[in-house]
C-alpha cells in the first residue's frame, strides 16, 4: 500500500518532537472509497520536522476513513493496512491524538444509530489499541446518522455513511 | 449556569422574542378517513369596520378536519347560515347529515378588540324526542337547549385570534368525542438547512406548524428534543463542543444549562411525568446503558445494566417503569425494566426490530418504529392482547411522538427525493398526514404535553 510506504519513509526520517501545534481543520474527509490521491513523497533530511509532520498528516487524511457493512461495526480486513499505517504514526508521535468519529446511515432511529456509531468508533479504537496505540491518544464520538457524507436514499449512499473517520 | 446569547458555535433564542420564521411546515392530508363525522362550521358574522386577518371558523374546520375524526362541510352545501341557536333551524338540518353545527359572531369592541361568541348545537338532539327541545312547525325550537351542547364569549386582541381558534376546537372536540383536544399544543423539532453555517435549528411551532419559532441555531449536529411535563423546557443532545452533551433550555426565557457532558454518549433524554428526573442513554463506562438522574441532585442510578447496546429510555405513565431498545437478545428489541425492583421484561417480539418505544397517555398500547422485511414504520402494540398493528406505509420512519391525548403520532419520515418530513398518523392508522417543510429537512419531532 502506497500509503505505508509514504508513511514509513517519514517514520524513519522524524525526531519525535513534542509538538502541540496540530492545528488539524475538523473536517471530515469527503469519505470518497476510491480516494487514492496519495502522493510518494521521499523523506528528505533536510525537511523540518514540521514540515514532516505536515506531510505524514496530509497523507493520513487521504486514507482516514473505515467502511463497515450494515449493522456491523467490525472491521473489514481490506482496512487493515489503512490503520496499519494510522497506527504506526501515533506510536511514533505520542503527543499527537486522534479523535475517531462513528457514523451509520439513516436506517434505525437516530438514537440507537448514536450507539452503532460508537461501537464502530470503539472498534477502530480496539483494533489501534491492539496495534500499540496508546489509549490516551485516542478518543471516540458517535454522530450516529446526523453527519451523512452523502444524502441519497440508495444503497449506494448507505454504504458510503457507515463510517469511521480518523480525524486529527 | 454561566449563560449567554451568542456562544461561538450556537445561538440561543427565546420563543417569545424569537425571530418567527415564516411558518415552513403545512399539513397535507395524505389519507382521510371515510367515516369522519359530518359537522358544519357556519362562518361567523362580522360587526364592526376593520376586519381581522385571520378567519376564526377557518382555523377550526381545519383544526377538526386534521384531527381525522370530523368531515367539516362546505359552507355551500349549508341550508343555512344561522349566527345564533335561536336562527337555527332544526328540519333544515336534519336532511344533511351533518351531527352537529358551530355558529356565531365577531363584534368589533374597540381598538384591537373584538368579542367573540358561539354556540355548538347538536343537529340530532336539536330534532326532538323525549326530553329534548320540540320544533315548531317553521322548524324553530321552542323550550328547552338540551341541544346546546357550548356557548361561550370571550374578548380578545386580534392577533389571539389563532390561539383562540385552537381553544374553540378543544372544546368542539371534546364535547363531541369525549376525549380532550390537543390542538392548543406545540411541536418541537430539528430542522436542517445543509447550505447555512448554524445549519442545525432547534425549532417550536404550534401543532399545525404555524408560529414557527426557532429556539437554538447550531454548526453541530442537535438530537432528541423532550419536553418537561409542565411544558416550559426542552432537554436536548447537543454537538456543540464536538461531543454530546444533554442541555435543558426554558421555551419561554431561553434560558439554558447544561445537564451532562460525560465522556461518550449523553443521548435521549427523557423527563420523568412527575418532572424531578430524567431518563437517558449514557456510555461512560464503555457501553451505552440507560440510567436516570435526579434533575436537582444530579445523583445518577443505572438500570437494567448490559454488555449489549441499551437505548432510548421511555417513561411509562405512571413513572415506575422505563420501557426501552435493547439488543441483548440480538436484534434490537423493546424490554422494560420496573424502577423498585430492577427486574427486566421483554416487551416486543414480533418484527424483526422494534425501537423508539413510547406508551400512549392511557398505558394500554406502545407505539414504536418496527423493522418487517427490511422496512422501518411506525407500529403499535395493545399491551394487554399483545396485537401489533403496523400503521404506516412510509419510507424510513423514526421518532415516533404521541399527542397528549393519545389521538394522533408525529414522526420524522423520508418523502421524494431524499427529503425527510414530518408525517401525521391516527392512532388507528386510518388518517395520514404530510408536513412538509419549504425548506430544509425536518427531524425528531416531539409532541408537547397540555399547554
Amino acid at each position: 500500500m502506497n500509503l505505508n510506504k509514504v508513511l514509513k519513509g517519514l517514520l524513519v526520517a522524524v525526531p519525535v518532537l513534542t509538538l502541540a501545534a496540530c492545528s488539524s481543520n475538523n473536517e471530515t474527509d469527503a469519505g470518497d472509497a476510491n480516494a487514492n490521491a496519495t502522493q510518494p513523497v521521499v523523506a528528505d533530511q533536510g525537511m523540518s520536522d514540521a514540515e514532516q509532520l505536515r506531510q505524514q498528516l496530509e497523507a493520513l487524511r487521504q486514507q482516514n476513513t473505515i467502511y463497515f457493512d450494515f449493522d456491523k461495526s467490525d472491521i473489514r480486513s481490506e482496512f487493515a493496512s489503512v490503520l496499519d499505517a494510522h497506527a504506526a504514526f501515533l506510536r511514533a508521535r505520542t503527543t499527537i491524538s486522534v479523535t475517531i468519529e462513528g457514523h451509520t446511515d439513516a436506517r434505525g432511529t437516530p438514537e440507537y444509530n448514536i450507539a452503532l456509531g460508537e461501537r464502530r468508533g470503539q472498534s477502530v479504537q480496539k483494533y489501534l489499541e491492539n496495534l500499540g496505540v496508546a489509549a490516551g491518544q485516542m478518543s471516540v464520538v458517535s454522530y450516529g446518522e446526523e453527519k451523512p457524507v452523502d444524502a441519497g436514499n440508495t444503497e449506494e449512499s448507505f454504504a458510503k455513511n457507515r463510517r469511521a473517520v480518523l480525524v486529527y | 449556569m454561566n449563560f449567554r446569547w451568542i456562544t461561538k458555535s450556537v445561538i440561543v433564542a427565546a420563543a417569545l422574542i424569537a425571530s418567527c420564521a415564516q411558518a415552513s411546515l403545512e399539513i397535507i392530508i395524505t389519507e382521510g378517513v371515510d367515516s369522519a363525522r359530518p359537522v358544519a362550521i357556519v362562518p361567523f358574522a362580522f360587526v364592526g369596520a376593520t376586519k381581522p386577518t385571520q378567519d376564526i371558523g377557518q382555523i377550526v374546520s381545519a383544526d377538526l378536519m386534521r384531527s381525522g375524526k370530523f368531515n367539516p362541510i362546505n359552507a355551500m352545501r349549508m341550508p343555512q347560515q344561522p349566527q345564533n341557536s335561536s336562527q337555527f333551524n332544526a328540519s333544515a338540518w336534519d336532511r344533511t347529515g351533518v351531527e352537529a353545527v358551530v355558529m356565531g359572531t365577531i363584534k368589533e369592541v374597540g381598538m384591537d378588540r373584538y368579542t367573540i361568541s358561539y354556540e355548538l348545537v347538536d343537529v340530532v338532539k336539536a330534532k326532538g324526542g323525549v326530553g329534548q327541545p320540540m320544533m315548531n312547525a317553521a322548524g324553530r325550537i321552542v323550550g328547552g337547549t338540551n341541544h346546546i351542547l357550548h356557548a361561550s364569549e370571550i374578548t380578545i386582541t386580534g392577533k389571539q385570534f389563532r390561539q383562540y381558534a385552537h381553544r374553540m376546537s378543544d372544546v368542539i372536540y371534546e364535547k363531541l368525542t369525549g376525549e380532550r383536544g390537543a390542538f392548543s399544543t406545540k411541536i418541537a423539532y430539528v430542522l436542517v438547512r445543509d447550505r447555512q453555517e448554524y445549519r442545525y435549528q432547534l425549532v417550536v411551532a404550534d401543532y399545525d406548524g404555524e408560529n414557527e419559532q426557532v429556539l437554538l441555531r447550531a454548526k453541530e449536529p442537535l438530537m432528541s428534543p423532550s419536553w418537561s411535563p409542565d411544558g416550559t423546557k426542552l432537554a436536548y443532545v447537543t454537538f456543540e463542543r464536538k461531543q454530546s452533551q444533554i442541555y435543558i433550555q426554558d421555551v419561554y426565557t431561553a434560558r439554558r444549562s447544561i445537564l451532562t457532558s460525560f465522556k461518550g454518549i449523553n443521548g435521549s433524554p427523557v423527563w420523568s411525568p412527575d418532572g424531578r428526573k430524567m431518563a437517558m442513554t449514557l456510555s461512560k463506562d464503555g457501553n451505552s446503558e440507560i440510567y436516570v438522574m435526579d434533575i436537582a441532585t444530579k445523583a445518577l442510578t443505572k438500570v437494567a445494566p448490559h454488555r449489549a447496546i441499551d437505548v432510548e429510555p421511555t417513561w411509562a405513565p405512571d413513572g415506575k417503569s422505563i420501557l426501552f431498545s435493547s439488543e441483548r437478545g440480538g436484534r434490537p428489541q423493546l424490554y422494560s425494566v420496573e424502577l423498585g425492583s430492577n427486574q427486566v421484561s421483554r416487551v416486543t417480539f414480533e418484527g424483526e426490530m422494534n425501537l423508539a418505544g413510547k406508551y400512549t397517555p392511557n398505558g394500554q398500547a406502545i407505539v414504536m418504529v418496527n423493522r418487517t422485511n427490511g422496512q422501518y414504520n411506525i407500529a403499535r402494540m395493545d399491551r394487554t392482547t399483545k396485537f401489533m398493528q403496523v400503521l404506516t406505509r412510509t419510507y424510513l420512519d423514526e421518532s415516533p411522538s404521541i399527542a397528549p391525548n393519545g389521538s394522533m403520532i408525529i414522526y420524522s419520515t423520508l418523502h421524494g427525493s431524499n427529503t425527510q418530513v414530518l408525517a401525521l398518523v391516527s392512532m388507528d392508522g386510518r388518517f395520514k398526514a404530510r408536513l412538509p417543510a419549504t425548506n430544509g429537512r425536518v427531524k425528531s419531532p416531539a409532541w408537547s404535553p397540555f399547554l
